[in-house]
């Protein structure tokens, strides 16, 4: 079987500076694989390559086989690899709902000028939008607040609103960006817990950038490690924490490579 | 609520085109009839400014367009005899067209960028109609003949203008009808999957790009739209003074229409009607405070833009959630 996603040998400069260089794994459908690395080390860059934010200099992703890596950020979504952000990233004044319910845009079926006129079937598509919506909502446990304005959101929620926006497009990949940032125990083992959901009841592939170690190794089927730029380890949980690279990566921080 | 809706809109109609002829023939203004309908079709051009501003992007144009949408109906019905109520759509359609093709490089910039671009735009307009030989110069062109008869299938919808007792009530009507039908379009499209995304687009255009929406053809979609409405506008206009020069529309009055929006509410699809409304009308009560008109004005925007923010119709809101 063929991955559902492709990096071959992608490197990004910025200049004089090479933020990724030449990288390349492959995520199989239905895993869940983490990125990880020290700070700086090109993880973000790397995300935004793969989501098509930002063209590569050279190398190419590959989705089921087709070349996404040149397309405009639109059409990779429309392609079903979606990203999420960090959680300021939202539709700020417009309700939980109404966030999620403007996603399912990619889900359409009637035109704007459809829309616009009111046509049935732009009618039926309003309808499943909403029915789907309420859905997501319950599936992240966001009933309390659903019609609640998103700018007056506390952080674990915006998280959580982030990947409703990003499922609501009906992703084969999704990509989250770094989930569990910021969060303590508890709401990290919820994220954890959630983003298996996520694979299990909903079929979705995972790719997450993330720095929380103990995190990474409870929810990743493989982890890739990258330092400077460079790919550096590639594996499953317990061979990424006997690799020595990657503990000398984290340089003084073995405990936490090795983490739980 | 939508028995509410109707309501409203029946008191609308009621207002505009019972009372305020009523009003104006036992007061004997008849003045009044040419600065409503100024106050119409102006605040059909700042529907198209307050579309822009609804995808996030500050628009110090329109007055390029609506100079433009003058300029090509006036030339359609004086050099090539079309009929002006063909030419009222051409002109809108000529005007979407070329803000296509302004509109794909500058609609990447944003904020302050996008807005100083548009400001030179309407100078631009300007220079352009002094410079070309169909503009007929700073001279302009003037006796434009009035609109025609328009006939469908032999019925008369609309009779010659020239054929009236009173063309100033016929241009009223003709104009409000010509608003209600933009501000009815805009509230459609506002209200519709079209509105949210732009809405999607004004707040965060990466993640709406992240969810698959083409956030670049949607902003040339909106701003076509809106360059439309100022075609119309402008052409609707030349018609009335039945005179164009390229003075008609200078910059001035594209802050102005970007001020009617302001005045209004930008989050309110009615607030540019509103807002052209008070402030053609306060800027008109003010001159009898002569040299101080314009200290008066300028004070009293900056006033209530500190303390209503998000324009005059944010007063009704805060009423509702106090009651």
């Amino acid at each position: 079987m063929t991955p559902i996603l492709q990096i071959k040998n992608i490197t990004k400069r910025y200049g004089g500076l090479t933020a990724v260089n030449d990288v390349s794994f492959d995520v199989n459908k239905g895993e869940i694989l983490s990125v990880i690395g020290p700070n700086g080390a090109g993880k973000s860059t790397l995300f935004k390559l793969i989501s098509s934010f930002v063209p590569a200099t050279s190398g190419e992703v590959l989705f089921n086989g087709t070349r996404i890596s040149s397309l405009a950020p639109h059409k990779v979504a429309q392609m079903g690899v979606v990203r999420t952000f960090q959680e300021t990233t939202i539709f700020r004044s417009m309700t939980v709902r109404e966030n999620i319910i403007v996603s399912h845009h990619l889900r359409s079926k009637a035109s704007l000028f459809g829309f616009f006129i009111g046509t049935k079937q732009a009618k039926e598509d309003e309808a499943a939008f909403a029915a789907s919506a309420d859905n997501i909502v319950d599936f992240l446990g966001l009933q309390a607040i659903r019609n609640e304005l998103a700018s007056n959101l506390p952080q674990g929620h915006l998280r959580a609103l982030g990947m409703a926006i990003g499922l609501a497009t009906d992703p084969k990949v999704i990509l989250l960006d770094e989930p569990f940032a910021g969060m303590n125990h508890d709401e990290t083992m919820k994220m954890v817990n959630l983003v298996r959901r996520l694979r299990d009841e909903r079929g979705v592939t995972v790719l997450l950038v993330e720095h929380d170690m103990p995190a990474v190794m409870k929810i990743s089927d493989r982890i890739v490690c990258i330092n400077f730029g460079q790919k550096i380890a590639e594996g499953t949980p317990k061979e990424i924490r006997e690799n020595d690279k990657v503990i000398e990566a984290y340089l003084g921080s073995e405990d936490a490579a090795i983490g739980m | 609520m939508n028995a509410k809706k109707l309501m409203g809109f029946a008191a609308f109609l009621l207002v505009v085109f019972v009372f305020v002829p009523m009003f104006i023939s036992a007061t004997g203004r008849w003045d009044f009839y040419y600065t409503l309908t100024s106050v119409a079709l102006l605040s059909v051009g700042a529907a198209g400014v307050w579309l822009t501003f609804y995808i996030g992007r500050i628009n110090i144009g329109q007055g390029a367009y609506a100079l433009v949408g003058g300029y090509v109906s006036t030339i359609l019905v004086t050099q090539a005899g079309v009929s002006f109520w063909l030419t009222l759509p051409l002109a809108g359609l000529f005007c979407a067209f070329i803000s296509v093709l302004i509109g794909f490089p500058i609609l990447r910039l944003r904020g302050v960028y996008f807005a100083m671009v548009t400001l030179v735009l309407t100078e631009v307009a300007r220079l352009s109609a002094l410079a070309l030989p169909i503009t007929n110069g700073a001279k302009g062109i003037t006796s434009i003949p009035q609109p025609g008869e328009l006939s469908l299938f032999g019925l008369t919808i609309i009779p010659a203008f020239g054929s009236l007792s009173n063309p100033r009530v016929g241009f009223y009507v003709m104009a409000v009808v010509l608003m209600i039908i933009t501000y009815l379009v805009l509230w459609r499209i506002v209200n519709s999957r079209l509105g949210h995304l732009c809405r999607s687009l004004q707040q965060n255009e990466e993640l709406s790009a992240s969810i698959g929406v083409n956030t670049a053809y949607l902003r040339l979609l909106a701003y076509a739209i809106s360059s439309f409405f100022g075609g119309i506008a402008g052409a609707m206009f030349a018609s009335i003074a039945q005179s164009i020069y390229p003075s008609s529309f200078v910059v001035a009055d594209s802050v102005n229409f970007m001020l009617y929006c302001f005045l209004g509410g930008l989050g309110y699809v009615f607030g540019p009607m509103l807002g052209t409304l008070l402030l053609y009308f306060g800027w008109d009560l003010l001159s009898i405070a002569k040299e101080y008109q314009l200290l008066i004005y300028s004070g009293v925007m900056i006033l209530l833009m500190l303390v209503l923010p998000n324009g005059v119709l944010s007063l009704l809101d805060k009423k509702e959630s106090r009651a």
